[in-house]
């Protein structure tokens, strides 16, 4: 599936150090400059200018040193690829480069050591061609992150960049841009999925003269870092769609929205933001035609209900980042009252393929109702966790099995026992192991109360309680409601009591009524859709894991074994040596036992601190 | 011919004529749909949700923030829609300092009004609260965030129809909250007590301060000659609150009742609204022939006078130095009353009954004070005075009216028409009119100063002369004005400002109202009061004219500036501590300058001449010998930039005037 | 009475940030940024400065000031210490880290940041780095897959080289 490798051919001999969060924080940049050095050691005309802007030449000698953004293997990062052998590399240290310069790139020897073992087949892999997490993908809109230099604009430009944004300007009217948009079918990455084309023809319409386009790049949900690769690791391919937007509505004016959490997607943008103005790409007369487009990169300050279209205009009119009523949409009155489009980093990422490679291509994946790929965050307890692109309506399965590679015990090691995948974050729902065969597409997953959303896909194996899971996400609502609206305010902090109640074993069947009528009605009362959609994590573990709820409230158990409250912590006979570990431990001196013989744990002492089982290396308290 | 759009609501066909959304379509239908955060005189808001109704194909919308379209089909009152409104009240009360029994608002609160409607028997969720200490900082209002729930109600009433913005959302989610800046008590705020976010505020977490026992004490004490004097708007309110219809005119039993409570007399604040339309027609009279600062603004409402103190200090000298009705009451009530009852000045207590929260404040401005002892020593609400009237068991509705006491209880129409919008106005145009053409006026009425619009301006012709008047209410509408004037594109000469939205029958003090119609009609009953009265001009009032033969001499004059005049003071827009700039605090033998940088300085370059002064310093190398700090004002601020050098304030202050001091101080140290 | 701002701060530097962005209240978040990134946090009398210099009434400022989780109005530690709690960091034991972190500063109930104000332990939720779940930020540096022990040394370093 993988068209990695086309792509890499066209980028000459390189060494590509991965310089996303991920690898940067394993130690990357480091690895850099040990290239640098070792390079230079070894004699190797070393093609590095500190700005990248020396044109491209295949045919000159030596070897491109070059940072890319997010590959989406971060867990095996730092990464290092060599091209054209496209070798990739795992996990390299600065320690390691003096070896790799004389091995591989002098000599041409592969390092064994330092490719992926495959460890279901026990193989080592070359690189993206033959590494499982990347061939059972469908890399399009990320194709280009991870091998490109990110900050460098002449490599974008080689890569056919600009080219859709050219056409647009050039070549169609904006009537004809929407329409091709709408045709292509492609839906907003954002979580709402709504048809794109639709929505800019809403704000074509309007009369102007001053309309705006904003890309959203809050990414807020928690375990999502796709916006992230992009804006970090192709940010002139976002740039190009919001050009393509602007031109399609008529607007002059944009900005990119991104949260402060994401400092090195801000840095890169900004930088390729003035890369083109200096480049006349953007600023006046785009292209030589008469339209103007200035282009801001603002920063967010900390509120996840931003990501909310009325709320992100909000904070950028500087104020507080409160919803407001729908209608009217932004695309009828949004920034300063003007007609706005707002549209998701990915959305806009996916446009200039629309445009430049045709609807026919762009339908080429998917399904009809949903074309396209998607990328998706793989996290949780998945052996391969990153970030991934798959065809729309790929099922559950094979992302959870065989891009990632199954599930994994707590400890990380392969062969856990699935139990859900929570998708969608905060306003998603978790899915059971029945419905691994749904496919991924908004429509699927909305029929069984889940949603695509931004694209967070949390694995968990059988050690994780759903009652908890639940929780966690309504403490994450609770705490970022903008708190305007009383059933989302009150009603996300009054859910989150009553599941505390749960995890702490003062429940009643009550409990569960009141929590149920509560969410229904916060799902209908709520302005926005954070508050709206804030009780699907509940709902959706109640309808599907409602045995767990159960045993919580009437039995005061936890079957995960994960609340402590609830634990009843007791030795198994059979397992016990008799160590006497866990009575050292225990606070409260609940344990008593002769040595060598079957220790007991006192009930009415207990207190359940859970230091016992932690003690315990035979894994005898249960 | 047009065709009626028609939107069907719980099964009744009704027409879409120009409303703005579903729910005002609904609620002239008569279907009442619950709100707390719509008001038809502030910004769609949305945030309350009880407005919730079910529209066929969309599910569950806001009705305040949907546009009525034709062939809707809304149902109000759905199983679900009823539950969630049920849960939002339940929430909203768990959340919620619930002291119904003890509670100020309990007679007039939405909150618990719907709790019963809703048929809320039980709060099945825990009571949950940060509490918050009261806010009793000042003599006007009194604010409980913990009986507040985050309508924003008064938040938009502060912005958008006074323009100020005392008031904000603080914090988020469950520790969202409605506080001045930084949580600081109104006291300490940019507030001017007008009051109208407590008239909207749904529950009891805004008020107005209650000050019912004060009065009592009073009454209680045997000592003490207790008179009571009720200004022109509280005569058509009052009924509101025994079930008569809007607007009507209870004067006389207001008098009686009173009279019952014990007050030795009841008198008329009326009578000295006719006083001030002397004293302020004379006076703009006498600056249109002397050439004194025009246009003169009328100075009658104390929430105005504090806002142009705070807001607009350059405009002081336009404001007439005329007290306001209530003040000049007071210091004429305390020059003759004593005299009357034959008691020493301090035996007589003054309880002036107003529509009006800054009453309140204005009655304890230093300046009505003579040797501690308050002209006006207690300011009764509307709301308070019937309170204290149920308390009493006096049957309001059976009592048989009685006559007000004289002198101070007589007065014309023009007094009486200060109670709404426009009437300050007309009623100084009544008296300009006879004075500049020695006739009488065939139509008292100056329709053209009437209305309901914010700012209204007309151009009166009398005899010769034409007179420019701007009547405006509500201060984002002052703040129009005053910028047209700062910046001379006024083209007026006479303007009339009252805080309240409709003047004082709309004040915050009046029995709790929505909407304008209420205010409306109060306005009208005063206008049927007036073309009931005899006399329809000032200066006809006998009394009045009695007061200046005897007391007062002529108007304007010495006597009268006295007792009838006051002056303005520029206020600090922000109390707080200065902030230093430069140099450490820590040696003393530094040479201290402060510098303004409050909002009338800053808009005169004071942060230049900060800039200026330090960069001059860091060039010489003096930084180490000078202390600069920042204030937030010096009170002067109609004379900035300001800047103070040691204890030497200089006004108008450039940077070389600046320079030149601070080298002279340094250099005369450095002479030591 | 005066307050005395940190000496290294100058009352210039507002005026300049105020400058920089036109004195146009639509920019104040980036302002409050950008005030925020000078002082450490916004002291009272620099958001009142900025509400007066931007015609802004100090309410609203303070509205702002607060809503955003990134503004602080106390002062925070010298290092900060983020851990993130999103979904793929809390699946993978970020609840752990916290407690051992908040343990080993002495950190209790609601409080924040150390007395000494050299630490200030918060927690976000995703830092983009999920994919090294669980991941802490000290002082703007990503550390991923962290346990409780490397957190704990990490913070030991810190309290060693402030030593
Ligand atoms: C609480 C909340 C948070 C959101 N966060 C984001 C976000 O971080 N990024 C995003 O692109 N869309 C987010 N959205 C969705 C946006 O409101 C909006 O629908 C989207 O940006 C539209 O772009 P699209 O049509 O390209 O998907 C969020 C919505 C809600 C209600
Ligand atoms: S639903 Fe929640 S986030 Fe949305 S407006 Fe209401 S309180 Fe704010
Ligand atoms: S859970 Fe804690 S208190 Fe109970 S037996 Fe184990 S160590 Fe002791
Ligand atoms: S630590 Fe485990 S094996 Fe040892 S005594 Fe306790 S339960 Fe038995
Ligand atoms: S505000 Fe209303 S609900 Fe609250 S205590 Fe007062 S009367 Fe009761
Ligand atoms: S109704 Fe009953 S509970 Fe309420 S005040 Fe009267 S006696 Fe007390
Ligand atoms: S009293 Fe008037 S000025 Fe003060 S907060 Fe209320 S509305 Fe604003
Ligand atoms: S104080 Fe009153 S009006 Fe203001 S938000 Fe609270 S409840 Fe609403
Ligand atoms: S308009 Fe009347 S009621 Fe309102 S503040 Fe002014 S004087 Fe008081
Ligand atoms: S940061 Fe390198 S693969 Fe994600
Ligand atoms: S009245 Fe419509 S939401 Fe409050
Ligand atoms: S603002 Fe009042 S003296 Fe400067
Ligand atoms: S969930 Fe922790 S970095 Fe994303």
């Amino acid at each position: 599936m993988s068209n990695i490798s086309e792509l890499s051919k066209d980028l000459g001999h390189r060494v590509i150090i991965c310089a996303g969060t991920g690898c940067v924080a394993n130690g990357s940049l480091e690895v850099y400059k040990a290239f640098q050095d070792e390079m230079t050691k070894a004699g190797i005309h070393l093609i590095d200018t500190p700005d990248h802007r020396t044109p491209l030449d295949g045919d000159q000698q030596g070897l491109h040193l070059t940072k890319s953004g997010c590959q989406g293997f971060c867990q095996m990062g730092p990464l290092v690829t060599i091209l054209p052998q496209n070798i990739l590399y795992c996990k390299v240290q600065a320690v390691d480069v003096p070896e790799i310069v004389a091995e591989t790139l002098v000599k041409g020897n592969i390092l064994e050591k330092y490719l992926y073992l495959d460890k279901s087949t026990g193989k080592h892999c070359h690189g993206t061609d033959d590494i499982p997490f990347y061939t059972r993908q469908k890399r399009t809109v990320l194709a280009n992150c991870g091998l490109i230099d990110p900050e460098s604009l002449p490599e974008y430009l080689k890569e056919n960049g600009y080219d859709a944004a050219r056409k647009a300007f050039c070549d169609m009217t904006p009537a004809e841009v929407c329409k091709q948009m709408l045709e292509s079918g492609l839906r907003g990455r954002g979580g709402g999925g709504f048809p794109t084309g639709r929505k800019w023809e809403m704000a074509r319409i309007q009369p102007g003269p001053k309309k705006f386009v904003i890309c959203n790049g809050d990414e807020g949900d928690p375990g999502a870092f796709m916006d992230r690769s992009l804006m970090e690791g192709n940010p002139h391919c976002v740039i190009e769609g919001l050009m393509i937007a602007a031109r399609a509505i008529g607007a002059d004016e944009g900005y990119f929205y991104v949260r402060t959490e994401y400092p090195l997607a801000v840095k890169r943008l900004r930088k390729a933001v003035e890369d083109a103005m200096a480049k006349g790409i953007l600023g006046k007369n785009i292209f030589g035609t008469e339209h103007c487009l200035t282009l801001h990169v603002m920063e967010g300050a900390g509120a996840f209900v931003c990501g909310e279209e009325t709320a992100l205009i909000a904070s950028i009119e500087g104020k507080r980042g409160m919803p407001t009523p729908k209608p009217p949409f932004p695309a009828q009155s949004g920034l300063w009252g003007k007609p706005t489009i707002i549209n998701n980093v990915e959305t806009l990422a996916t446009v200039p393929l629309v445009i430049r490679d045709g609807v026919a291509a762009f339908r080429a994946d998917g399904t009809e109702q949903a074309p396209g790929t998607k990328t998706f965050a793989l996290t949780g307890h998945v052996l391969n966790t990153g970030l991934i692109e798959v065809p729309m309506g790929t099922t559950l399965r094979h992302v959870v099995e065989s891009v990632g590679g199954g599930v994994t015990h707590d400890n990380g090691d392969p062969g856990g026992t699935f139990k859900a995948v929570q998708i969608g974050g905060p306003s998603g729902g978790c899915l059971t192991a029945e419905m691994l065969d749904t496919p991924l597409d908004y429509e699927s997953l909305r029929k069984v109360g889940a949603m695509v959303g931004s694209g967070g896909l949390v694995v968990m194996n059988d050690h994780t309680c759903m009652v908890r899971i639940a929780h966690f996400f309504m403490q994450f609502t609770q705490n970022e409601s903008c708190g305007k609206c009383v059933l989302c305010r009150e009603g996300t902090k009054q859910m989150l009591a009553l599941l505390d109640d749960i995890i702490e074993g003062n429940a009643t069947a009550e409990t569960l009524t009141l929590l149920e009528d509560l969410a229904h009605a916060v799902s209908v009362g709520s302005l926005c859709a954070l508050g709206k959609t804030a009780p699907s994590p509940v709902l959706s573990t109640l309808k599907y894991f409602r045995d767990e709820y159960e045993a919580h409230v009437f039995h005061k158990t936890c079957p995960a074994k994960q609340c402590k409250n609830l634990l009843k912590p007791t030795i198994d006979a059979k397992k016990c040596v008799g160590c006497g570990a866990c009575a050292r431990k225990c606070p409260v001196g609940a344990i008593s036992g002769e040595r060598k013989k079957p220790h007991v744990i006192n009930e009415a002492l207990c207190i359940k601190c859970g230091a016992c089982a932690e003690a315990c290396k035979f894994n005898a308290v249960i | 011919m047009d065709e009626k759009k028609y939107l069907t609501i719980d099964g009744r066909q009704i027409a879409i004529e120009g409303e703005r959304n579903v729910l005002e379509v609904a609620r002239k239908a008569g279907i009442e749909i619950p709100t707390f955060c719509y008001h038809s005189d502030l910004s769609v808001y949305g945030a309350c949700r009880l407005c919730l109704v079910d529209i066929a194909g969309r599910g569950g919308v806001a009705s305040c923030s949907t546009a009525p379209e034709p062939g809707m089909v809304v149902k109000t009152s759905t199983k679900q829609i009823r539950a969630m409104r049920k849960i939002a009240v339940e929430l909203l009360l768990a959340a919620h300092d619930q002291s119904c029994t003890t509670c100020y608002k309990s007679t007039s609160c939405k909150l618990l009004d719907l709790a019963n409607k809703l048929g809320v028997t039980k709060v099945r969720f825990k009571p949950g609260f940060e509490r918050m200490p009261l806010d009793n900082s000042n003599p006007s209002l009194q604010r409980d965030n913990n009986k507040c729930i985050l309508c924003g109600d008064c938040v938009r009433m502060c912005q958008e129809v006074q323009g100020i913005g005392v008031l904000d959302f603080a914090g988020r989610g469950s520790h969202s909250r409605v506080v001045p800046a930084f949580g600081k008590d109104l006291k300490n705020v940019e507030c001017i007590y007008c009051g109208q976010c407590a008239r909207i505020c749904p529950t009891g977490a805004i008020i107005p301060k209650n000050e019912v026992s004060k009065a009592w004490e009073l009454l209680d004490n045997p000592e003490y000659k207790t008179v009571a004097t009720i200004a022109p708007a509280v005569r058509v309110g009052f009924g509101e609150a025994f079930g008569m219809p809007v607007g009507t005119d209870v004067t006389g039993k207001i008098t009686a009742a009173l009279k019952q409570l014990g007050f030795v007399a009841v008198f008329d604040t009326t009578f000295a609204a006719d006083l001030t339309v002397v004293e302020e027609a004379e006076e703009f009279l006498r600056r249109v022939t002397a050439g004194g600062t025009l246009p003169q603004f009328t100075s009658c409402c104390p929430a105005w006078v504090k806002y142009a103190e705070q807001f607009y200090p350059e405009l002081l000298p336009n404001l007439s130095s005329c007290r306001s009705p209530q003040a000049m009451f007071g210091a004429m009530a305390k020059e003759m009353l004593p005299k009357l009852f034959d008691v020493p000045r301090e035996k007589v207590k003054i309880v002036s009954i107003m529509p009006c929260t800054a009453k309140k404040f204005e009655a304890q401005r230093p300046e009505f004070s003579r040797d501690g002892d308050r002209e006006t020593e207690v300011v009764l609400t509307t709301q308070e005075l019937i309170q204290m009237i149920k308390g009493a068991g006096i049957d309001f509705n059976a009592i048989e009216p009685e006559a007000m006491d004289l002198p101070l209880g007589f007065k014309t129409g023009a007094g009486v028409i200060f109670g709404v919008t426009g009437g300050v106005s007309e009623a100084a145009l009544r008296y300009a009119y006879k004075k500049l053409t020695g006739k009488n006026l065939a139509n008292v009425e100056f329709k053209e100063v009437r209305g309901d619009d914010g700012y209204r301006r007309a151009e009166i012709t009398i005899g010769d002369n034409k007179v420019r008047v701007v009547v405006v209410h509500s201060l984002s509408n002052a703040h129009k004005i005053c910028e047209e004037v700062k910046a001379g594109k006024a083209d007026v000469d006479l303007i009339e400002v009252m805080a309240c939205p409709g003047g004082c029958v709309g004040g915050a003090g009046q029995p709790v109202y929505v909407g304008m119609e209420t205010r409306k009609q109060r306005a009208a009953g005063l206008y049927r009061v007036d073309r009931n009265m005899q006399l329809h001009s000032s200066e006809d009032n006998p009394y009045v004219k009695e007061a200046y033969q005897n007391i007062l001499g002529t108007p304007n004059s010495h006597k009268a500036h006295e007792l009838l005049h006051t002056h303005y003071q520029s206020r600090k827009r922000i109390q707080d501590e200065d902030v230093l700039v430069s140099g450490s605090d820590e040696a003393q033998e530094k040479l201290p300058v402060t510098i303004c940088v409050g909002t009338s300085c800053f808009k005169r370059g004071s942060q230049q001449l900060l800039q200026e002064l330090t960069d001059f310093l860091k060039e010489n190398n003096l930084q180490d010998q000078v202390a600069i700090k920042a204030t937030f004002c010096h009170e002067r601020c109609d004379r900035g930039p300001t800047a103070n050098v040691d204890g030497t304030i200089m006004e108008k202050c450039s940077f070389e005037a600046l320079r030149a001091e601070v080298v002279k101080r340094l250099r005369s140290a450095v002479a030591k | 009475m005066e307050k005395e701002l940190s000496s290294a701060t100058q009352f210039g530097k507002v005026c300049e940030i105020l400058d920089r962005y036109d004195r146009d209240p639509a920019k104040l978040i980036p302002i409050l940024q950008a005030v925020q990134e000078e002082y450490r946090y916004l002291p009272e009398e620099i958001l009142t400065l900025v509400a007066t210099s931007l015609n802004l009434p100090p309410a609203k400022v303070y509205g702002v000031a607060t809503f955003y989780s990134h503004f602080t109005l106390t002062p925070k530690g010298k290092h900060i210490i983020r851990l993130c709690d999103g979904t793929a960091c809390h699946v993978k034991g970020s609840t752990a880290l916290l407690d051992a972190i908040r343990k080993r500063l002495g950190l209790t109930g609601k409080q924040q940041s150390t007395p000494d104000l050299l630490f200030t332990v918060e927690t976000v939720s995703c830092l983009g780095a999920c994919g090294l779940a669980p991941a802490v930020v000290i002082d703007d540096k990503v550390h991923g897959q962290v346990t409780p022990e490397k957190a704990v040394a990490l913070v030991e370093e810190l309290i060693n080289a402030e030593a």
